[in-house]
């Protein structure tokens, strides 16, 4: 067996060994778009994938002023963020929620930001400490503007462009 | 004021027809990339070794494809949207692993039998034996995601998992030393025909009891007293669990010479009290115990029996080449062939790896790392980064906390598997007999292995698939709610 036929395979092993980690981490990254749902404890709405392409959205009223994240920005879960879409958002302890609160002061299930032309309105679910925009307790379905905390319990939570 | 309706059911097709990728064929494609790769090393091997290339080199790198291929098809079948990447991984850091015990096999030039070279057949030696013990385990992998098809209801048997393995992990501390002791370390249970290392299985019904309790605990033991340099202690009496888990592991370390399973159970048990908690001050508490555990040991070795074994390793491991041809014989021999190895290697059957002890088992990273190089073992080493890193990925993305903690804990024990022999071998910490993962000889590791890993793909399964109220074809919006309904009403 020629020397070089030897070297070609030694080399070649190694190259195509280094290939197939890198062809496992070009599976991997394109995993990132696709298959995540969720980020830490907070999961996406059912049937709704997170990062999703964006939809195709009614004409929003001043474009660029509208929110586009819900920003966990207290809390046991602060830094998670949820790309919203035209679906509701609920919030509480219960497993189906939106975001999915491990706040002890949190009810099951709490609160809800639902979309009306553009626009997002918090409501509260019957929850048993109550749901505070900035400091004020939220009774019926108030509009929230955008950067103005919700606080359910020790969580806030922020709308953002 | 504004009332809320149902938001408009959402366009047709938006939601309800969209297919999640499976990502199977993804899978295959890896799996085959992976043969690849494992019957080109095989060639080289052979051509190296005995100067020619003939197709039965073939032999066990289709076997352990084909092993490879049955689980797949399981997969697709019963787990199809488990994790693309676990499986090809794990296939071929085994078809390396077995490729390397047949090379070990062949005698080499220096051997007085060398002239049975020709006749060395793909399946003679322990290479077969090796392919035999990864079918077990992979019908063990695959038995596993066909019988638990959600991985919550292992949560309900945690306290027989709990139960079983402590006494897995303690029948070899009262067995007498002729049927649990070989080189050394009480792990074996050895019975006429065959011989097993529970604490490989039993690693793995510990996590699962791991996973459970801490889920069932995680806010007690998530609750800070004071803080100290920045980092919020935990309250003392919550303190009782890592004590007994650090008790249990020092007990392992005395009665069974075995450190690196000991580390194992405890760093895993840190990790994952960690990931249920979200509170640092664990994993200093955990290291904190550790390293007084590790030292005192090694304070009392010097004239207390039972922890001899631990401080001869570690005057090893201070001084590799102080007694080469005596008690450092092991360390100083991987050394060097490591070092022969350099940045290349020698190239795959160009090495000398009868020259290291247990160059099939406990020293296999050290033939490897012979004859593949510092480029070779950086990329295996890489296959093993990328499966914890899937782990993690799968416990991140799952719902149910025990999930998490359990698909966290495996994949990381997986790490820190590695790291405590991987580290042994180059004498980065003192060398202790823990298995190399899909690598080394032996039965009881290619099973436990091949069942952590059906674990995450069950677990990762659970991850990826789209909940069922996107797969069911009705609207999906959320269930109308008693809220949203009286609003209604009174806008009527």
């Amino acid at each position: 067996m020629p020397s070089i036929v030897l070297a070609v395979a030694r080399f070649g092993f190694l190259a195509l060994l280094w290939i197939f980690v890198f062809a496992v981490a070009g599976v991997v990254r394109r995993d990132l778009w696709t298959g995540s749902r969720s980020n830490r404890l907070v999961a996406a709405p059912r049937g709704v994938p997170a990062a999703g392409p964006p939809q195709p959205a009614p004409a929003r009223p001043r474009r660029g002023q509208s929110p586009r994240i819900l920003v966990v920005t207290e809390g046991a879960l602060a830094g998670t963020t949820i790309t919203l879409t035209d679906r509701p958002i609920t919030m509480g302890r219960a497993e189906d929620s939106t975001v999915v609160l491990t706040d002890d002061y949190a009810s099951t299930r709490h609160a809800r930001l639902v979309a009306r032309n553009g626009e997002w309105f918090l409501e509260d679910v019957g929850s048993t400490n109550g749901t505070y925009l900035d400091r004020a307790k939220v009774t019926g379905p108030t509009p929230v503007p955008l950067g103005v905390p919700i606080r359910i319990g020790r969580t806030a939570l922020e709308l953002r462009p | 004021m504004p009332t809320f309706a149902q938001p408009a059911a959402a366009p047709p097709g938006a939601t309800a027809g969209r297919r999640v990728p499976t990502r199977r064929n993804t899978e295959l494609a890896l799996l085959l990339f992976g043969f690849v790769v494992t019957a080109l090393l095989s060639a080289a091997a052979q051509a190296a070794l005995i100067n020619t290339v003939r197709v039965d080199c073939l032999v066990l790198p289709v076997l352990v494809l084909m092993l490879g291929l049955v689980a797949h098809v399981v997969i697709r079948i019963f787990a199809p949207y488990a994790d693309p990447v676990l499986l090809p991984l794990a296939t071929l850091i085994n078809g390396v692993g077995v490729v390397f015990i047949h090379r070990v096999d062949v005698p080499t030039e220096t051997d007085s039998d060398y002239h049975k070279f020709a006749s060395i057949g793909a399946t003679d030696g322990l290479g077969i034996q090796q392919v035999m013990w990864t079918g077990l385990a992979v019908i063990f992998c695959c038995a596993l995601i066909i019988v638990i098809r959600d991985h919550r209801t292992l949560a309900r048997y945690a306290y027989t998992f709990g139960l079983a393995g402590i006494v897995l992990v303690a029948i070899p501390a009262v067995l007498p030393g002729s049927m649990s002791e070989v080189n050394g370390a009480k792990v074996w249970i050895r019975l006429p025909f065959f011989a097993i290392q529970p604490g490989e299985l039993a690693k793995l019904a510990l996590f699962v009891f791991f996973a459970y309790y801490l889920v069932r605990k995680r806010e007690v033991l998530s609750l800070a007293s004071k803080r100290v340099l920045g980092i919020a202690l935990p309250r003392p009496r919550d303190l009782g669990p890592v004590i007994v888990v650090w008790i249990m592991s020092v007990l392992i370390l005395v009665f069974e010479k075995d450190l690196g399973s000991s580390l194992l159970f405890l760093g895993t048990f840190v990790v994952m009290l960690y990931i249920a908690t979200e509170r640092k001050s664990w994993l200093v508490i955990g290291f904190v115990l550790f390293a007084f555990g590790a030292f005192a040991a090694y304070s009392l070795g010097t004239w207390l029996g039972p922890f001899r074994n631990f401080h001869d390793r570690v005057d090893i491991w201070l001084n590799p080449m102080s007694d080469p041809l005596n008690t450092t014989y092991q360390l100083s021999r991987s050394l060097i062939s490591l070092g022969v190895g350099g940045l290349f290697g020698a190239g795959p059957g160009a090495g000398d790896p009868t020259s290291v002890p247990l160059a099939r088992s406990d020293f296999i990273i050290a033939t490897i790392g012979e004859e593949l190089g510092m480029f070779g073992l950086a990329a295996i080493l890489l296959l093993y980064l990328l499966i914890t890193l899937r782990g993690v990925k799968a416990g991140t993305v799952v719902r149910d906390p025990f999930g998490k903690l359990l698909a966290g804990g495996l994949a990381f024990s997986m790490s820190i598997q590695v790291f405590v022999i991987v580290g042994g071998v180059t004498d980065l910490i003192p060398l202790t007999g823990l298995t190399t993962p899909f690598l080394s000889y032996g039965g009881s590791s290619l099973v436990a292995n091949w069942i952590l890993i059906g674990l995450l793909i069950r677990i990762s399964n659970d991850a990826r698939r789209p909940s069922p109220a996107g797969t069911a074809g009705g609207p999906s919006g959320p269930p109308p709610q008693l809220q949203s309904a009286a609003t209604e009403v009174i806008k009527l």
